[in-house]
């Protein structure tokens, strides 16, 4: 077996606007099984970058603990990282937003390092809508471990263990709404052409912006009952809209027809262009879109793509009204304005 | 597109860039491996048996196969696959097991080659297995024909030459050597089964019309025949100054060997621009090494002789100029003819057919460029049982197309003379054999790493300069053949596909580093090409095309740049893609 890729790549590999080509984006060659579904997705999360032409060393990758946390080490081998604890990458990845508000933060969990060790974390970053793109690899298992069923594994589907699973499963897109999320999708890792500009949209999004993405455990969750199964998921995806992502800087050159898309325009002036199924509906609208995943969820459908958007909302730093320098940039001078200053407040206080 | 049918024996083979290159197609990347495994005999054989000559050919192939190395293109020079031959020739042993048995007991059918070079031995050694009987006539004293008569000893030693010429030889062929052949009718009128002319393109051009030739005529010498010369110790000196006119692999040799001979100022002048001459880059950087400045663009336009003596020529500067076909046109400059002083002159400017032997007694039919008109397939002439090959046949080429030709003419012969039909030749024999060894691991080195192309050794130049026997290149080392055969990509691995087990779950496309596979809506080959990951702008190689995926896509691969590391097959968690070995074997005469 290879434990190093060869470093010759297609010398016809075209560069982005950054001067970067793909290559610049990869990391080290993956360890996990053969087939998992974390490597498209790390994959993608490439792909997006590269388009996006993002500085590889303004990106932090977080991760918490499982097969999806240790992906960060096969993408973006020129950025910074954090290797949390257990279900603890929404608290970490809180602190280095916090000390430097200039980074791009990918956070990267797991269904197990999310629905369960992680589930506080979790909440209490969509609620306070912290500036992170967290991508959360589903695999329904926990494939670490040797595969158990994890909390998002639907009720009924039967892994590799041959059992089917007692308990209700949790649904991490429904949940997100619910708590507070601004921007929520669903992808799946064997659909690139989906999940490249999911993400890229979550890039431009200023706020948390959670991605789910059904991402089959080859080892232990493939089978052919398990609902996280590559065919599975492929005989049952429903795609609610499909979109193109128009970065800033970048001209419109598609049409789009009237009434079945619709524009939304993200916080850094970049445009999600969503092509529906239903003109009627409007990704912004929070009941309709939890609606709609209770809807497809009786059908026996999984529901893709962009679920809900919510442009206008604050995020972290805008609600506690923080300085728009990097905290690690304060020096003492900036902190600790002096004993003239202190008097001055102190007078007006009398 | 439709999917590709990889049952077709060429659709495999043509991704083995090498082998495909070679006329004589040699399995080129399986004598490279068995090199890295220290297996030199083995290598030796499968080069002895596709190329009959491989110590010969080792050091002065022409290796077209080169240029097509895959590795140029990720890299910027090729694996040194001629060098590499040479190896598996200096470092076999002395067994001789893989020669085949000659049956005492002959089949009956009497075979006469005209011509002792490269493409009659090659008829030689693949019929007298067959037991043919093999007469061959030639006019010199010894087998070889102008592998011997126009090599020089510094780039092809003679115990190598006599080696491999005298393996056929004592296979079991009657010679008839300082027989020079008169009349093709004597020999026809022998009873031969069947005859093969190989008698390659004997006669050197000369510059006749240009004035001064006659008068001047006791320093100027036709390349060829000065180099046979020279072998035959007829000429041990030159002057001083001399001048060699031409642009191919003979001038690179005449102003070699004349730099061995006492040459102190030597130069090549060619009328063409440097970039249009016809010698190997190689051959042309072995003559500029040791001092000999190559002058383009200077046509001749006389020879100077004063008192008798040739004292020097001139020379018209010429400019190329190109038309939209890429045709080229010589045009003399305005310039007044500059004068280069020399006492000798070599002429290499080409070298012609000639058939004196063939008379007006002999129907064979001739085309007007004087070469015989020959059946492309089985170089059968007009008169049904003389058979054609090497440069006798379309023209002068090279070594390993004598030989091609010599198998193609041997496979004819041998029809011939059982009554069968020419064009119903034996296929290729091929093979497919999984480089499977655990869970994610290959029989192969599939590890690839940029390393550059090694130099070959060579010998000290003053004593080289000093001796005409003293051989150049003093080939690779036992170590250095293998890390320079470790450059190999085996391309001869193949990248095997089966779409039924596939579940599409992309890990080969993203553990591509050439990205070379995608999985798309299918078209035609222009749309599919314009829609690849990666740039796909290489029509010379093909598009791998699998039948209709479950989500109604295709698998299509890019056979350009693939690296064959093994890398989509080790990621794959349903082994729909394999890492076969091809081997692809070109039929020889007796092979249904």
């Amino acid at each position: 077996m290879s434990f190093d890729r060869p470093n010759f790549r297609h010398p016809k590999l075209a560069k982005n606007s950054a001067g970067y080509s793909r290559t610049d984006y990869e990391g080290a060659i993956s360890t996990l099984c053969a087939g998992c579904g974390h490597d498209s997705t790390t994959n993608a999360i490439i792909q997006a970058c590269f388009e996006l032409s993002i500085v590889p060393h303004r990106v932090a990758k977080m991760s918490g603990i499982g097969c999806s946390s240790k992906t960060p080490a096969y993408f973006l081998g020129k950025s910074h990282g954090f290797n949390a604890v257990h279900g603890r990458m929404p608290s970490v990845a809180t602190g280095a937003n916090m000390a430097n508000r200039e980074l791009l933060y990918i956070g990267i969990s797991g269904d197990g390092d999310t629905a369960s060790i992680g589930m506080g974390q979790f909440a209490h970053a969509l609620r306070r809508n912290l500036n992170l793109n967290y991508i959360c690899m589903n695999n329904g298992c926990y494939g670490l471990t040797k595969g158990q069923d994890s909390a998002t594994a639907d009720k009924g589907s039967v892994g590799k263990r041959g059992a089917p699973n007692m308990y209700a499963s949790i649904d991490l897109c429904e949940l997100a709404i619910e708590l507070g999320a601004s921007y929520v999708a669903r992808g799946f890792s064997g659909d690139k052409q989906q999940l490249v500009p999911l993400i890229k949209g979550a890039i431009a999004h200023n706020g948390l912006a959670f991605i789910d993405v059904i991402s089959p455990c080859v080892t232990f969750n493939n089978t052919s009952t398990s609902t996280k199964s590559y065919e599975y998921v492929r005989e049952h995806i429903e795609a609610t809209n499909t979109f193109d992502f128009v970065p800033l800087q970048q001209e419109i050159l598609a049409q789009y027809s009237e009434g079945a898309s619709q524009e939304v325009v993200m916080h850094d002036g970049s445009i999600i262009h969503l092509h529906k199924a239903n003109s009627s509906e409007d990704v912004t609208d929070r009941l309709q879109a939890v609606n709609k995943l209770e809807l497809e969820k009786k059908r026996g459908r999984l529901l893709t793509g962009l679920l809900y958007v919510n442009p206008d909302i604050q995020e972290t730093h805008d609600i506690i009204n923080s300085t728009l320098r990097p905290l690690n940039t304060l020096t003492e001078a900036d902190l600790c304005p002096g004993n003239s200053a202190l008097q001055r407040i102190n007078e007006s206080l009398r | 597109m439709k999917p590709t049918n990889t049952e077709d024996p060429e659709y495999f083979h043509k991704v083995i860039d090498c082998q495909y290159a070679c006329p004589s197609h040699t399995p080129v990347p399986e004598y490279i491996r068995l090199i890295s495994q220290g297996k030199y005999d083995e290598a030796f054989t499968i080069n002895w048996i596709s190329n009959v000559f491989p110590g010969i050919l080792g050091r002065i192939c022409d290796r077209p196969c080169e240029p097509a190395c895959r590795r140029t293109r990720v890299e910027e020079t090729p694996v040194a696959i001629c060098r590499l031959k040479r190896v598996t020739s200096d470092f076999k042993s002395d067994n001789t097991d893989f020669m085949p048995k000659v049956p005492s007991e002959k089949n009956g059918k009497k075979i006469a080659l005209i011509g002792g070079g490269p493409a009659s031995l090659t008829v030689a050694r693949d019929l007298l297995p067959l037991g043919y009987e093999i007469d061959l006539y030639d006019d010199q004293s010894k087998a070889g024909g102008f592998i011997r008569t126009q090599v020089p000893s510094f780039r092809l030693p003679e115990k190598v030459l006599n080696e491999e010429v005298d393996r056929i030889l004592n296979m079991g062929v009657t010679t008839h050597f300082n027989h020079y052949v008169e009349s093709l009718k004597t020999i026809a009128d022998k009873g031969y089964d069947a005859i093969f002319v190989g008698t390659g393109a004997p006669r050197g051009r000369d510059l006749p019309a240009l004035p001064g030739r006659v008068a001047g005529d006791a320093s100027i010498f036709i390349g060829i025949e000065w180099l046979a010369a020279v072998l035959y110790r007829h000429v041990s000196s030159t002057p001083e100054k001399v001048l060699v006119l031409g642009g191919g692999n003979t001038a690179m040799d005449c102003c070699r060997m004349a730099r061995r001979l006492g040459g102190e100022d030597v130069r090549v002048i060619v009328r063409s621009p440097r970039a249009d001459m016809k010698a190997s880059p190689w051959e042309i950087e072995d003559a500029e090494d040791e001092g000999i400045p190559i002058i383009d663009n200077h046509a001749p336009v006389d020879f100077v002789v004063e008192d008798g003596r040739l004292i020097g020529m001139h020379f018209q500067k010429m400019t190329a100029e190109y038309d939209a076909n890429g045709r080229r046109k010589l045009l003399a400059s305005k310039e007044a003819p500059v004068f280069i002083a020399c006492d000798q002159v070599l002429l290499a400017v080409g070298q012609q057919n000639a058939f004196p032997f063939i008379k007006e007694d002999m129907p064979i039919q001739m085309n007007e460029h004087g070469l015989p008109v020959l059946d492309e397939k089985t170089y059968q002439s007009s008169v049904p049982h003389i058979f054609f090959g090497g440069d006798a046949a379309f023209g002068p080429k090279n070594v390993i197309t004598a030989v091609a030709h010599g198998h193609q003419a041997a496979i004819s012969i041998d029809l011939f003379c059982q009554g069968k039909d020419l064009h119903d030749r034996p296929g290729p024999t091929t093979n497919l054999v999984s480089q499977k060894m655990g869970m994610q691991d290959w029989i192969y080195d599939s590890h690839v790493s940029p390393d550059h192309r090694y130099a070959v050794p060579t010998a000290d130049r003053v004593k080289s300069l000093k001796d005409r026997l003293v051989e150049v290149e003093l080939g690779f080392s036992k170590k250095t053949g293998h890390q320079e055969a470790l450059r190999c990509l085996n391309c001869d691995v193949q990248t095997v596909f089966d779409f039924s087990t596939c579940i599409e779950c992309d890990a080969c496309v993203d553990i591509c580093p050439e990205f070379c596979i995608n999985f798309v809506e299918n078209g035609d080959e222009d749309d599919l090409r314009a829609r690849l990951l990666a740039p796909a702008d290489n029509r010379q190689q093909a598009l791998y095309v699998s039948p209709v995926l479950p989500t109604g896509r295709v698998m299509v691969k890019d056979e350009n740049v693939c690296l064959h590391c093994g890398l989509c097959a080790e990621r794959c968690p349903t082994s729909s893609w394999e890492m076969v070995q091809f081997t692809y074997n070109s039929a020889l005469a007796g092979q249904k």
